[in-house]
């Protein structure tokens, strides 16, 4: 049995296992927790290297769960791909890799910062779900389960939303989330059972290869872009993910970045490689650009005010899910136009991978420091804090490494990606760059005001016993600060292997049909 | 939740046992009619929310074991776990244990269609369990409510904010 | 010109199924937006689940169609579409599992804020 075969099975059987064994764990004392819960996460996040590295050079891996190979899509003659279909190509590796290891730095995080509190049996099962649910998002290759791991992912960050039941904010914030997130699923599905009633089939690559333009599919591909932007907190269906992303524990809403991610991966899916004729009509790429610049515009407008320190970052998220929705759209109108243009349109595709990374890596750190500094001073008001640097100074370092990240300070990886977005974008409308560097504007003087008020300033007679955070805390952060400082340090390695590979496998969806359709 | 009336409770010790009974036919003949682990897991957890109206909740509460249920749910979670990792030379989920047409099956003991009854009986006991739970919490969560009892030992949240 | 009077009726029997999933996607659409009741969102909620999984299951039907097991039906000329029913199926087990968490988390709400009036439970803001 070749191991590397059968590695889009063990992206989401690690976490499932690890999800169903950890009630287990838990009953056997807190040594043997902490060492699954790690040794799991770590687990995850070695597999979503493994199928990071196993697509470079445009590979696509493909799965059939209960097949009698793991590759025979159709079998015994059948004209269109049944079963149970994984399908990785560079594209969706990005994804996954973000997500497994924000979920193993989530993990580090959380056996330190959870040590407090009871219920351990309940939070790891939901933690390893919620992973699972955002793996297998990025690795499906059918309309159908997709929807099955988007709820997956949901039910469980329902769950860790409300996991403080104690606390009115977190069981409303859950009431809240699940109630939209409902509405959304339903609709998702009503479009995945329209594509079948017309197509036979909810295979992403066989649909692709005969999909037409009618009044059906514009339907279907509007109610998926709505769901989709919902579920990645995108303007106006954007409050879910603030409360949630305030009121979960750190740890889990470091992950909850990467699932928003995870639906954006959807939404590029769909609009790229399912509809390519329909989206790149224009209409749809003014869609996204419209409701990218709104979020990233409001989203930061929103966090300049903000004195909870998690909300904050939450509002953070949705304007940096804008950039992202905006990057997308100008893709699609640059390659749609044609004419000398592609090389803007693919220009900004690879930008906005590289700004995803970016995104989940610096926000869930900027989210791990908010939880250290809750951790260590027992309050989310920036008001109550101040002077924290001289007790927490890795703390406080990580956060500066985060911040000038996240809002593209010259060295920084977000300058980079966030350089390519806007060059390109100026192709499309000049108005865009505009929009963006006043974002980022924003954003720097946002996370100035955190560290001054967080960091700088005499101590507080309450906080002269803070301490720096536990060494499990420092280490979940200090991952993710490695992989931002490496993606600063090496971008040229990274678009070379990485987001190049990506952005052409996006574009050539008839390579994702032929491996959908059996052809390696 | 107070017991009902002495008919209900009658009828409940009489005709309670083979709405089990139907469950586990449910379960087991999932593979060549309609139904499967789920159905009928369905069906047999009922028995637990009957007990709950028809006794009350008191005489609930000291006769659900958590830990059983749990100990069900685990059992068929990993049983289920175990019959989709049979099939790993192929692929996971592969149904290895199937007997093709006109082959001689390894033991006597093996259902025809392989794993699928295998792993309806693994998620029907999984159901069980799991649904059983279900109502064992939410029944416990509204006695919390009514009787004003706290959350027996749980550390939630900690309130230096308020 | 009866014919045709029967043909139409026939069609307009034949898309009954589809009206109703309509009327149930309407109601539930009507009662989340009217009803401040949190349980009456629940139930709201449960039936556009259940409206979906109508809507599924029609699109495996094919007329004169019989059930998909050979074992009980025997040789026949349609038989309407297995999958559909499985995806109901799992739509109908992911719902179940939402419908409970969503009655805990009703349960949890009521024990915060004592009302299960939606304008009341207004903690979080901005």
């Amino acid at each position: 049995m070749n191991v590397r075969d059968h590695l889009p099975a063990f992206l989401v059987m690690v976490p499932l296992l690890g999800s169903f064994l950890s009630p287990v764990a838990v009953s056997f004392g807190k040594t043997v927790r902490n060492v699954f819960f790690v040794a799991f996460a770590a687990l995850t996040l070695l597999a979503g290297a493994a199928i990071c590295v196993a697509t470079f050079g445009g590979n696509i891996l493909v799965y059939v769960m209960g097949g009698e190979s793991f590759a025979l899509t159709m079998p015994s003659g059948m004209s269109y791909p049944v079963r149970i279909l994984f399908e990785i190509d560079a594209f969706g590796a990005v994804f996954i890799f973000c997500v497994s290891a924000a979920a193993f730095a989530g993990a580090l995080f959380s056996v330190n910062y959870m040590e407090r509190f009871s219920g351990w049996k309940r939070f790891m099962p939901l933690y390893f779900l919620l992973t699972a649910g955002a793996l297998g998002m990025c690795a499906t290759g059918d309309m159908f389960n997709f929807f099955v791991f988007a709820e997956l992912a949901s039910i469980a960050s329902f769950g860790l939303t409300a996991f403080w039941r104690d606390k009115p904010e977190a069981v409303e914030a859950g009431f809240k989330y699940m109630f939209v997130s409902q509405i959304a699923a339903m609709l998702l599905l009503i479009a995945t059972g329209a594509l079948y009633g017309k197509y036979n089939a909810v295979n992403m690559g066989f649909l692709a290869s005969v999909m037409e333009s009618g009044t059906m599919e514009r339907v279907v591909l509007a109610l998926i872009i709505s769901v989709t932007a919902f579920r990645c907190g995108a303007f106006p269906m954007h409050t879910h993910m603030t409360d949630a992303c305030a009121e979960a524990p750190c740890g889990v809403t470091c992950l909850l970045v990467t699932v928003s991610q995870a639906s954006f991966y959807g939404l590029v899916r769909v609009c790229y490689s399912i509809f390519p004729n329909l989206a790149g009509g224009g209409t749809v790429g003014w869609l996204l650009i419209v409701m990218g610049s709104m979020s990233m515009i409001f989203g930061v407008m929103m966090a300049v005010i903000q004195h909870d320190i998690k909300r904050l970052m939450g509002y953070h998220s949705v304007s940096q899910a804008g950039y992202l929705l905006t990057a997308m759209g100008v893709g699609l109108l640059a390659l749609g136009r044609g004419g000398g243009m592609e090389g803007y349109g693919l220009a900004s595709i690879k930008g906005g991978l590289f700004h995803a990374m970016n995104y989940s890596f610096c926000n869930g750190l900027l989210f791990l420091c908010a939880g250290s500094l809750y951790y260590a001073t027992g309050t989310r008001g920036l008001d109550k804090m101040g002077g924290l640097a001289r007790n927490m100074p890795w703390t406080a370092a990580m956060f500066v490494v985060a911040a000038a990240g996240i809002s593209g300070l010259p060295p920084f990886n977000g300058f980079v990606s966030k350089w390519m977005i806007f060059g390109s974008g100026f192709a499309v409308h000049p108005i865009l760059p505009a929009l963006g560097m006043v974002t980022s504007v924003l954003a720097l003087a946002s996370f100035v005001k955190v560290f001054q008020a967080a960091f700088l300033g005499p101590p507080r007679a309450k906080l002269i016993a803070a301490r720096e955070a536990p060494y499990g805390m420092l280490a979940g952060m200090g991952l993710l600060a490695v992989l931002i400082l490496l993606l600063t340090l090496f971008p040229g390695w990274f678009m070379g292997n990485v987001f190049d590979n990506a952005a052409e496998a996006l574009l050539r969806p008839q390579d994702y049909i032929r491996a959908a359709m059996g052809g390696r | 939740m107070k017991p009902l009336s002495v008919v209900v409770t009658s009828v409940f010790d009489i005709f309670a046992w083979f709405m089990i009974v139907f469950g586990v036919y449910v379960i087991n003949n999932g593979h060549n009619t309609p139904g499967g682990g789920f159905q009928g897991g369905a069906i047999v957890a009922t028995f637990m929310s009957f007990v709950l109206v028809a006794y009350g909740g008191k005489k609930f509460m000291t006769w659900a074991r958590e830990g059983a249920y749990g100990a069900l749910e685990l059992i068929g979670l990993m049983a289920f776990f175990a019959f989709g990792c049979l099939g790993f030379p192929n692929a996971f989920f592969y149904n290895s244990l199937a007997i093709p047409h006109g082959g001689t099956p390894l033991s006597e003991w093996l259902p025809y269609c392989g794993t699928i009854s295998l792993m309806n009986v693994a998620v029907g006991a999984e159901v069980v369990g799991a649904l059983s739970l279900v109502v064992y919490y939410m029944y416990g969560s509204i006695r919390m409510v009514d009787t004003g009892a706290g959350m027996g030992g749980e550390r939630g949240h900690d309130r230096f904010d308020r | 010109m009866t014919d045709s009077i029967a043909e139409n009726a026939l069609d307009f029997v034949g898309n009954a199924p589809y009206v109703v999933v309509a009327l149930l996607v309407l109601m539930s659409l009507y009662a989340m937006l009217t009803q401040k009741n949190l349980i009456k969102i629940c139930i709201a909620i449960s039936i556009l689940g259940a409206s979906v999984n109508m809507f599924l299951v029609l699109m495996g039907y094919r007329h004169g169609g019989g059930i998909p097991i050979h074992y009980l039906k025997g040789a026949q000329e349609s038989m309407v579409l297995p999958t559909p029913q499985c995806l109901t199926l799992t739509a109908i087990v992911i719902a179940l599992a939402t419908t409970a968490l969503m009655l805990s988390l009703v349960i949890m709400v009521n024990k915060h804020y004592g009302t299960l009036d939606i304008d009341e439970i207004r903690r979080l803001r901005g």
